[in-house]
């Protein structure tokens, strides 16, 4: 789970250009200034680092199980996603 | 000096509604849905398995061997939109005519059915050796080549690409073209088609196409569909189409264009607005005129509220009066070809006084409260109709039509 965090946060640093220290896990993207192309480029790499199929439509982004509110709620989507996979 | 009147004297298309205006009216009139599931290879792989695609097509029935080596299916969508349009002109392309006219076309993609093939070829399959005429066939400018070869039009042929907007941009230069004396006659509009792996497989990526239907300005809408097929029109300057006795389908009055300048693929409100004004100041219109848009409406959450909202503007309270539907809810998104298939939604409404739906509506959005005439064609006496394009990369274009 710190793994995933710590991961999620750097993403998330990259595309705030901020350092990793600055995103904490009660962070929201917008409060980083993530506009919608970053955020479908930080789910994009989320992707490609968990190995995962992320459900997320940027026209109903708060439709999806994926929840985008803040660090930890992705973190805490990732893992939820992950768990569903070892199944 | 009297400003040359510019008239349309052609129109052809094939696209997922029909292989002809007649067949594409009849649909638009009817409600129809040309959106189903995709067929080609790879499909299984896509997580977007939906689209506006033309079935019961076969080269073979409209091209001979030679020409299917040559001509991509977007060329070939072309050619087939282009013969009835020139068909039902009536002209013939020989002497100072033929000279002086030309063909502006718009596509995206071009022959992007042909890059995905031929890069599995290289790349999948492992292949060092490519057809001889892949880059003849993939360019972007050989439907307006092969339109130009086929009808002897030797003036001014080029093709636009400007993503979405891209055949209302080819549109707008034909017109000019003609209005300003370049040439009498112009060939113009678009065609798109990629639906094939590498062409969808892109647009997933940036997470705004819709897994289940194309819901312009409906509260549930959830992205864009894709479709594919050409849009081709004549346009003629008026005296000269009078002069031979043509018939003539409708008036182009107006045209503008402008660049949001600000985001490559988020709409601004101001920059469709300022096209919109200035299609009707270049008209000569006031917007107490308008009576039918043919939306942009894509069907995403940000283009659908940005053009109700820059329509609100535009018009005041007179936004209200007026009607705007979005055809893409029955073809689909035909990218740079759109426009040109969405234009005979306008020469519907002007000709036949039937206003085509916005299908697939079934929750009101207060971001999108216009008359967005939901579900069913609806009768009305139209005399000027507008066609929105609205491009990623802030690109807009609107045309302006006025009922002859």
């Amino acid at each position: 789970m710190q793994d995933i965090e710590l991961k999620v946060r750097e993403i998330i640093a990259e595309q705030a250009v901020l350092a990793v220290e600055d995103v904490n896990p009660d962070s929201t993207l917008e409060s980083l200034g993530i506009d919608s192309l970053g955020l479908v480029e930080s789910i994009f790499a989320i992707e490609e680092t968990f190995d995962i199929q992320v459900p997320f439509n940027a026209n109903a982004p708060t439709e999806s199980d994926f929840d985008i509110s803040s660090v930890a709620s992705i973190t805490a989507a990732i893992k939820a996603l992950i768990a569903g996979q070892e199944k | 000096m009297e400003q040359r009147r510019v008239v349309i004297t052609g129109q052809g298309t094939i696209n997922p509604l029909g292989q002809s205006v007649a067949q594409t009216y009849d649909a638009m009139r009817e409600g129809k849905c040309g959106i189903g599931p995709l067929e080609f290879q790879d499909v299984d792989r896509l997580s977007i398995r939906i689209g506006g695609q033309i079935k019961d097509y076969s080269a073979e029935a409209h091209f001979n061997r030679q020409q299917i080596a040559l001509y991509d299916r977007y060329t070939q969508f072309t050619l087939l939109a282009s013969r009835e349009a020139i068909a039902q002109s009536g002209l013939v392309f020989h002497g100072a005519l033929s000279q002086r006219a030309g063909v502006v076309l718009g596509t995206s993609g071009g022959g992007m059915t042909t890059l995905d093939d031929n890069y599995r070829t290289v790349y999948e399959e492992g292949k060092n050796r490519v057809h001889p005429f892949v880059v003849p066939k993939l360019m972007n400018n050989a439907a307006a080549s092969h339109v130009s070869m086929e009808n002897n039009l030797k003036g001014p042929s080029f093709t636009v690409a400007t993503a979405c907007a891209s055949s209302n941009h080819a549109m707008g230069q034909a017109f000019q073209m003609v209005r300003s004396g370049m040439s009498d006659v112009m060939i113009t509009g678009g065609s798109e088609s990629m639906l094939c792996f590498g062409g969808i497989k892109a647009w997933e990526g940036l997470r705004v196409m819709s897994k289940s239907a194309c819901r312009p300005f409906s509260a549930d809408r959830n992205g864009m569909v894709q479709g594919e097929g050409a849009g081709v029109f004549v346009f003629e300057e008026y005296e000269h189409a009078r002069a031979r006795g043509a018939e003539i389908i409708a008036e182009i009055i107006g045209f503008a264009m402008t660049s949001d300048a600000a985001d490559i693929v988020m709409p601004s409100k101001q920059g469709a607005a300022r096209a919109i004004a200035g299609a009707m100041t270049d008209a000569q219109i006031n917007p107490e005129d308008v009576c039918y848009i043919n939306a942009h409406g894509t069907g995403t959450t940000a283009n659908d509220k940005t053009e109700c909202a820059a329509v609100a503007d535009v018009f005041g309270h007179h936004a209200n009066d007026l009607m705007m539907s979005s055809t893409k809810s029955m073809h689909g998104h035909l990218i740079g070809g759109t426009g040109a298939v969405e234009l005979l939604a306008c020469t519907l409404a002007l000709t036949q006084g039937v206003v085509a739906p916005t299908i697939g509506y079934t929750e009101a959005d207060p971001e999108c409260a216009l008359d967005v005439v939901p579900n069913e064609a609806r009768d009305a006496d139209v005399n000027i109709a507008l066609s929105n394009a609205f491009a990623f990369g802030g690109l807009n274009a609107v045309l302006a039509l006025r009922k002859v």
